[in-house]
């Protein structure tokens, strides 16, 4: 069986926040925030909660948690590898981290050739 | 004058029907200012029940506020504009405190336009009126206008007593009562705020409830009986309370950023005169507010035969940023207003060396020998093409992305290739030229051999992703009240149908 490459990753720290925030609230994803203030970030939030779009990308499944954002914004991540990763601070935004002092953020790295000759293929829409 | 970090109340309240009332869970969480990391004070930690009594109070002062004169309500308006002019010094001291931002920017720029907003729509619910038309003979039609009732509004952080003032005063002027809640790291000014202005308002016109965005900004956005909601944000959040507005069936408003371009024809080098020294700066003005405008010029648009040339120029303007302390008149830049937007800030400066773009001048954190825990980015720019992330995404840091184009079409394709349509402008000396941009770009603001003036009387809004709905510019009434038809028959006779 072929082992894909992955376009997402998860750091230990964001791990053991999404845990917390799991035990609280049940099922989570993240969809990737644009625009100003505490957009180019990714927001976490209950699954359910946030009406995912029919044409919003999935970019990958970590820890449990699908992350997705808007095709349109996808087509410049197209080519980029994303580690959400956890900061101290305190956002604006409904994101569930930010009660805890704590906010998701996202790393970013270029695919290489070969990672991307070899990626997961793409899901799109909130699937089941 | 000097200015220092002014003296806060060890603690807070929510001001609710015109009282400094407790969250009901009794839960607070720390305010930090982030010119140095330090305590500022504590800030109510709200839940839904708050807001749920907020709205309650709400509805109970709007029958009486709704019915109130407009010339009652225009001259409350502007005794809270008075009652700001008087304490100007004092708000930009706390406004800097909690924001991050310079002096200069507070005492000269913030607080004149929170006071102008309130001026502004104090006089244009004087001036205006409804509408009558004769459909026929004995047929006349009424347009009136009647206040929704009572709105929610989520304010940013990145100007919060500026953007708490775009949306209360227009609000208010148009007979609306409001429950807010302000950016959790920057609450505290819209407080001290309330307790100069709170008094001249009738109780429960204005409430003021704090708390996170999931805790509180999300019980108010979804709330059934909020009649409107404005928010000032990201488009994650803004496509969430448009969703919850869905359920609700009521409008928003949004105001979600943008990636705004700011192009410098050739002709801008054509003289070496006062015209290029604005323009020159018009380049620098990314570095305005630390880069945390909605609007900030993050990308130039440089023709590329004056390039180099242009940046010559350009370059040691923004290496001659002052970045001293925000207290100080004299420093041009002040921290960034929280610690993850630091954070967030580097990971795309970070991005950007990945891409492949080009690092003119900074690219680093800034180490404040007098502030060690604050949160200071030097301003930095990058050259590259406009498909690049930084080009594509907001940063909302002190960070320009350039780029060359050879002709005018090109210029319009690489401003408009974007999801965003907020602000831009152009720099030229050709009207003709101008016009071409000013036609053809897809955004809310085009400013024309200026950039970053927000007067009220000029409506502010996006095109594309950058939202709905328009702020400043007495249109906005219309965005907070209903427009009620009435038809008046001066006939007699029946229609003859039955």
């Amino acid at each position: 069986m072929t082992e894909f490459c992955e376009r997402l990753a998860i750091t230990d720290a964001a791990c053991a926040v999404v845990d917390q925030l799991r035990a609280r609230h049940g099922a989570l994803l993240f969809h990737q925030s644009g625009g100003c203030c505490d957009g180019s970030a990714p927001m976490c939030f209950a699954v359910g909660d946030f009406r995912v779009g029919s044409r919003d990308v999935c970019l990958g499944d970590v820890h449990g948690c699908k992350f997705y954002m808007s095709p349109e914004q996808f087509r410049y991540y197209e080519n980029c590898h994303t580690t959400i990763d956890v900061v101290p601070g305190r956002g604006a935004s409904f994101s569930l981290e930010i009660p805890l002092g704590l906010r998701f953020l996202i790393r970013s790295r270029l695919l290489t050739e070969a990672e991307q000759a070899n990626l997961r293929p793409l899901a799109v829409g909130a699937g089941d | 004058m000097t200015f220092q970090r002014p003296q806060f109340k060890p603690q807070y309240e929510n001001y609710i029907g015109g009282r400094w009332v407790a969250p009901i869970d009794g839960k607070y969480f720390e305010d930090t200012s982030p010119i140095d990391g330090k305590l500022v004070t504590r800030i109510p930690q709200s839940s839904a029940k708050d807001i749920d009594l907020a709205v309650k109070k709400a509805w109970e002062a709007f029958p009486a506020w709704g019915k109130t004169s407009a010339a009652a309500r225009s001259a409350i308006l502007n005794k809270i504009a008075d009652t700001i002019e008087t304490n100007i010094q004092h708000l930009a001291m706390v406004e800097t405190c909690d924001n991050g931002k310079g002096i200069r920017e507070t005492l000269g720029a913030d607080l004149p336009l929170v006071i102008d907003q309130f001026r502004y729509f104090a006089a244009a619910i004087r001036t205006e009126s409804g509408s009558v038309s004769d459909i026929d003979a004995t047929l006349v039609s009424m347009e009136i206008h009647e206040p929704l009732g009572v709105v929610g509004q989520i304010i940013p952080w990145n100007f919060p007593l500026l953007m708490a003032a775009w949306k209360i005063a227009p609000a208010l002027a148009a007979g609306n009562c409001v429950v807010l809640k302000p950016a959790e790291q920057t609450p505290v000014s819209i407080l001290v705020l309330m307790e100069l202005i709170g008094d001249l308002l009738p109780p429960g016109v204005l409430n003021v409830v704090n708390g996170f965005g999931a805790e509180a900004g999300k019980p108010l956005a979804s709330h059934p009986d909020i009649k409107k909601v404005a928010f000032t944000g990201e488009t994650t959040t803004g496509r969430l309370i448009m969703q919850y507005a869905s359920e609700n069936i009521i409008p928003v408003s949004l105001e979600l950023g943008g990636k705004s371009p700011n192009i410098f024809c050739a002709s801008v080098m054509d003289q070496d005169d006062a015209f290029l020294d604005k323009a020159i700066e018009g380049l620098v003005m990314f570095a305005l507010n630390q880069g945390q405008v909605c609007t900030c010029p993050s990308r130039a648009l440089v023709h590329e035969s004056i390039y180099e040339r242009f940046m010559e120029k350009c370059l040691p303007r923004v290496a001659a940023i002052a970045m001293g302390d925000p207290y100080e008149l004299t420093t041009m830049m002040g921290a960034q207003a929280s610690s993850d937007q630091y954070e967030k800030i580097l990971s795309y400066i970070d991005i950007g060396k990945k891409e492949g773009a080009q690092l003119l001048c900074g690219g680093q954190p800034y180490k404040h020998a007098q502030y060690p825990g604050g949160y200071y980015i030097q301003p930095t720019v990058f050259k590259g093409h406009n498909k690049m992330r930084i080009f594509q995404e907001e940063i909302f840091g002190p960070v320009l992305s350039v780029t060359t184009f050879k002709d005018d079409d090109e210029a319009l394709a690489i401003a408009n290739d974007t999801l965003y349509g907020l602000g831009s402008a152009v720099w030229s000396r050709d009207m003709h030229q101008v016009q071409t941009f000013v036609r053809g770009i897809q955004a809310g603001r085009v400013w024309v051999n200026c950039y970053h003036v927000y007067p009220a009387h000029a409506s502010f809004g996006g095109y594309k992703k950058s939202g709905i709905g328009r702020e400043n510019h007495h249109m906005m009434l219309d965005h907070y009240r209903n427009t009620k038809n009435v038809l008046i028959s001066y006939a007699k006779e029946k229609m003859g149908f039955f």
